[in-house]
Parts: structure tokens; sequence; C-alpha cells
């Protein structure tokens, strides 16, 4: 059972999820303390996506609580978490169709004040929703992609639009699911540096990944899942020479 | 002008409003072939409310609208279980239930039909349509437009960075139900007498039929949709008895080679930039 600190973050208490007979992720517990980077690795189907969606609300969990920024969020539904200061990127991508790199960066955030100035044309009645919008695709460098449909972009572009969606909500935490599938080195290197900037400025970011040397440079802490069962958990050079997680994650794909 | 244009003119007002009340519902990738139901529920509510409370037109109006936006939040939970296919199915349910109800409902005329209203001018009508489309262009500027095309995008990933998809789709149905409302309480008052038939399936179709020719993403193309669908069987009258073929053999070709309508948005803003430079 972890303690919940006052610079803890994030904190998952004895989590627990099964799918039918398949034991997802069974009692993990683990804290996300402020203005760290943390990551979660382990083998193909540790369980790791299923923990992203379990802290997000996209699935409810079986068993154990989730306290975020000293609240109980548990069985939220996915736009209060969001909303209370979380924000996620996916596997996947999943950007929005119709819409411009412009567009998707104004869609999440939340504008301030009357509810009812949402009905309002957005120039006329929430412009800081346009200024952070601009901080943010200035940020990642997506000036020239303005106006152009984020869907018809290149892959390594779509992903950083896909971050700054993420990170145009202004979250206190940053979810990130697999940031480098898909990236070459360079690309992996910049965004390796982004997200250090981002963390400097304040930002606490938890992040899936499968690239160990990206994990190892980036992390301040680990922890290593097998078979929806935590293995492991420390700083990466601990988690490098750890015996259990070498034969479970290093070893078998070192085999393959 | 003659009434012919008058009749023609009323009939594009109606159907613009017809057509942008699944034009809303659409916006959040939910396709309502219920929407004549809508319309129904307005125009008797606000025949009723004329002739036998002796309310003013627009009090009529507005409370019909209210009503039947309630109608439509209603509506709108069930069929946030459903997609696609099955919601345009029990939508359709909805519709004939809607139908029938005013057909055995005898306070109303039952299958007799319901009359004694005042006729409305054409330009109290156009008001209305004005009215309702510059609201939807506004709205077409605004965050929660941003938010229910994101819901029509990709639903899932709408929720999942912190948009609230139930409220935006149940909040589609209750608009989209509310416009349909005004149509029904302006053909009610411009016909000056109603039936069940009026409000029957085929109703429901022309309002997808304009919002799909006219252009299914930008609100203009209700417009767009509704003028054509009037218009076009009229200026085919030179093919005679081929005319409603020749109607179908168009849309046919529209559809074929603009799958999103006639209207878009990379359309509208070369528009725009044309007649800015100019």
């Amino acid at each position: 059972m972890t303690t919940a600190s006052p610079d803890t973050l994030l904190c998952l208490e004895a989590v627990g999820k099964r799918f039918g007979g398949v034991r997802a992720l069974s009692d993990i517990s683990m804290s996300v303390e402020r203005n760290r980077i943390v990551g979660v690795i382990g083998p193909n189907g540790a369980g790791k996506t299923t923990l992203f969606n379990l802290i997000t609300g996209a699935y409810r969990a079986d068993s154990g609580a989730i306290v975020f920024a000293g609240r109980q969020i548990t069985d939220w539904p996915p736009h209060r978490i969001i909303r209370a200061g979380l924000a996620r990127t996916f596997q996947n991508i999943r950007l929005f169709a119709g819409m411009t790199v412009w567009e998707h960066l104004l869609v999440t955030q939340q504008p301030k004040g009357n509810p009812l100035r949402s009905l309002v044309p957005l120039r006329w009645s929430n412009p800081a929703v346009a200024a952070r919008a601009e901080q943010v695709l200035k940020f990642f460098g997506l000036e020239k992609y303005r106006d152009v449909l984020a869907r018809t972009l290149p892959y390594g572009i779509q992903r950083k639009v896909d971050m700054a969606r993420a990170l145009a909500s202004g979250p206190k935490l940053l979810l990130l699911d697999e940031p480098v599938a898909g990236m070459n080195h360079e690309e992996a290197d910049e965004l390796r540096k982004l997200l250090l900037r981002l963390n400097e400025e304040g930002l606490t970011i938890l992040l899936i990944e499968h690239d160990m040397a990206f994990v190892m440079n980036l992390c301040h802490e680990l922890y290593v899942l097998d078979f929806g069962v935590r293995i492991a958990s420390g700083e990466p050079a601990a988690i490098r020479s750890d015996p259990v997680v070498l034969d479970a994650y290093l070893g078998s794909e070192a085999a393959c | 002008m003659s009434t012919y244009y008058a009749g023609l003119l009323a009939d594009i007002g109606i159907l613009t409003l017809g057509a942008l009340s699944v034009y809303v519902i659409l916006a959040t990738n939910q396709l309502s072939l219920g929407n004549a139901g809508f319309m129904a529920i307005g125009s008797y509510l606000s025949s009723f409310l004329t002739v036998e409370l002796h309310w003013p037109l627009t009090g009529a109006v507005v409370a019909a609208a209210l009503s039947a936006s309630i109608i439509g939040i209603v509506v709108g939970f069930p069929a946030l279980r459903l997609k696609g296919i099955y919601l345009a199915i029990a939508t359709l349910g909805f519709g004939e239930m809607v139908r029938s109800f005013f057909l055995v409902f005898s306070p109303t005329g039952g299958s007799g039909g319901y009359h004694g209203m005042q006729h409305v001018a054409l330009g109290y009508i156009w008001i209305w349509t004005a009215g309702v489309l510059l609201m939807i262009l506004l709205l077409e500027r605004s965050h929660l437009w941003l938010q229910m095309r994101a819901v029509h995008d990709d639903e899932t990933a709408a929720g999942l960075v912190g948009l609230n998809t139930t409220l935006i789709k149940v909040g589609a149905f209750g608009l989209g139900a509310a416009i349909a409302a005004v149509a029904g309480a302006l053909f009610a008052h411009h016909h000056v007498y109603i039936e069940p038939g009026n409000f029957g399936f085929e109703r429901s179709i022309d309002f997808v039929l304009a919002v799909i020719l006219g252009g299914s993403t930008v609100g203009v193309g209700a417009l767009a949709g509704a003028g054509l669908l009037v218009l076009l069987p009229e200026w085919l009258r030179v093919v005679a008895d081929w005319r409603l073929a020749a109607f179908g053999a168009l849309l046919i070709i529209v559809l074929l080679t603009r799958r999103q309508g006639i209207l878009d948005r990379p359309l509208l803003a070369r528009l725009s930039f044309r007649s800015a430079g100019t």
C-alpha cells in the first residue's frame, strides 16, 4: 500500500481489473510524485494500456482506488477526470478526421466563466482559448501546419498534434501512450527534449513505452509490469540491472 | 409576387428549418429519420395554443419549440445506446409513433385533421428561417460546435480528451427537435389545415435529403438543399411526366460526384476569399 504524501499527484492503491476470466491487472499500487517523469514498461500484454484506461476512466476498476490531486476519481466518467487536470495521448493517435491542427488545439480547452459562453462564436467569447492554442502551436513547432487537416499529415507530425491536443487543455499530469512508437531516432530525441522542457516548466508526466533507451534517458522512476503484476519499481539504473526484470522483459525480448 | 412563387418560397423556408433540424443532430454523427415526428408535435401543439387558447402565434411557436426540445432530450437518452443504422431505425419508429398518436388523438381531430389557424405571411416564415439559420451559423463558430464535431469524428476519443459526449449528443437531439417543431408550427399556420399524413416518413426523408444534397458539413447546405429540393422538380416540368425520374437521376449524379453535398467548408472558404478579393 502506498501512502499519499502532499507531493503525490496520482496514487493507485491495489487496483485490479479483469476481462472475463483474464486478470488484466492485479493489485497494482503506484504513486506519481509532482514534477516527475515516471515510466511504465513491460512486455506486450503486460497491462500497460489497461492501466491508462483505468486511470482515465475509459474502463472502471474492479477493485482498489485511484486518487488524483487528493480526490478519489475511481468511479468518475472520463470527461470529469480530464477536467480535473489529466490529459492523455493515444497509442494509435486518434485525431479527429475533419479537424485542422488548429481546431485540435481549441477543442480540448475548457472556456472559462459562464458555460453559456461556449455557445457564442469563440472569437467574441474567449480570446484566451486562441492565445493558449497559439502558445502550444509554437511550442511544438506546428505553425506551418496550422490550417491543415491533421489526419493528412505525416505520422511523426500527427504524434505531435496528439500531444499538443492533450497539452492544450492545461493538464497537471500528462499520460503518454507509447509516444515514440513509429518515430526514428532523431524524432524520438527531439521529443525527449520537448518533454524535458515541459517537465522543467512543472508538468508531471506518466508514460508507457517500449523504446528502452528512450525511457532510461528520460524517466526519473520506472514501474515494470508483467502479466498484469507489478514486478519491480525504482530508478532506471536499478531497473536495468534487476534480474527479475531482465528475465521477464529484456531477457524475453533478447530471445526473440 | 404570384401565389405560385410565394407558395414555393414558403415551402423552401419550412424545408430549410426541417433540414437544419436534421443537420444539428447529424453534426454529432447521429442520423434521425424521425424529425417529422418532432415537426408534428410542434405543428399540433402550436395550432392548439393559437386556436383553442388564443395565444399569439410567436408565443405558440416558442412554446412548441421548448416542448419538443424536452421530448427530443427524452428521445436522445435511449438513442445514446444506438449507433448508425440502428439509431436511424429507432428514430424512424419514433416518427411513426407520433404520427399514429395524432391519428387516434381525438382532441386534435384524429385522422380528420385539424384547422382554424390564422394564415401567416411569407415574411413571418422567413424571419424564423433566417433567424434560426443565423443562430446555427453563429453556433458553428462556437466552442460547443467544435466539441460536436469531435464527437462526430471519434466519439470515444472525444470522451477521453475531456468532452461530455452524453450531454453533447442529447443536447443535439433537443436542439434538432426544437427546430423541427418551429418548422411544424410555421407549416400549420401556413397551410391552416394539418393532418397526420403531413408528417409521415417521406417528410423525414425530405429533411435528410435536403441536408445530404446541399452539404452535410455546413449549415448553409440546408438552405441550398431545401431550395434545390423544392425548385428542381418545378424547373424540370419541361420534361413532363419524366420530371421525378429526372430529379432522381440528378440526385444520384450529385451524390456520386460530391459525396459531402454541394456545399462544404473548402468551397465556402474559396467563395468567401473570392468575394473578399473583389
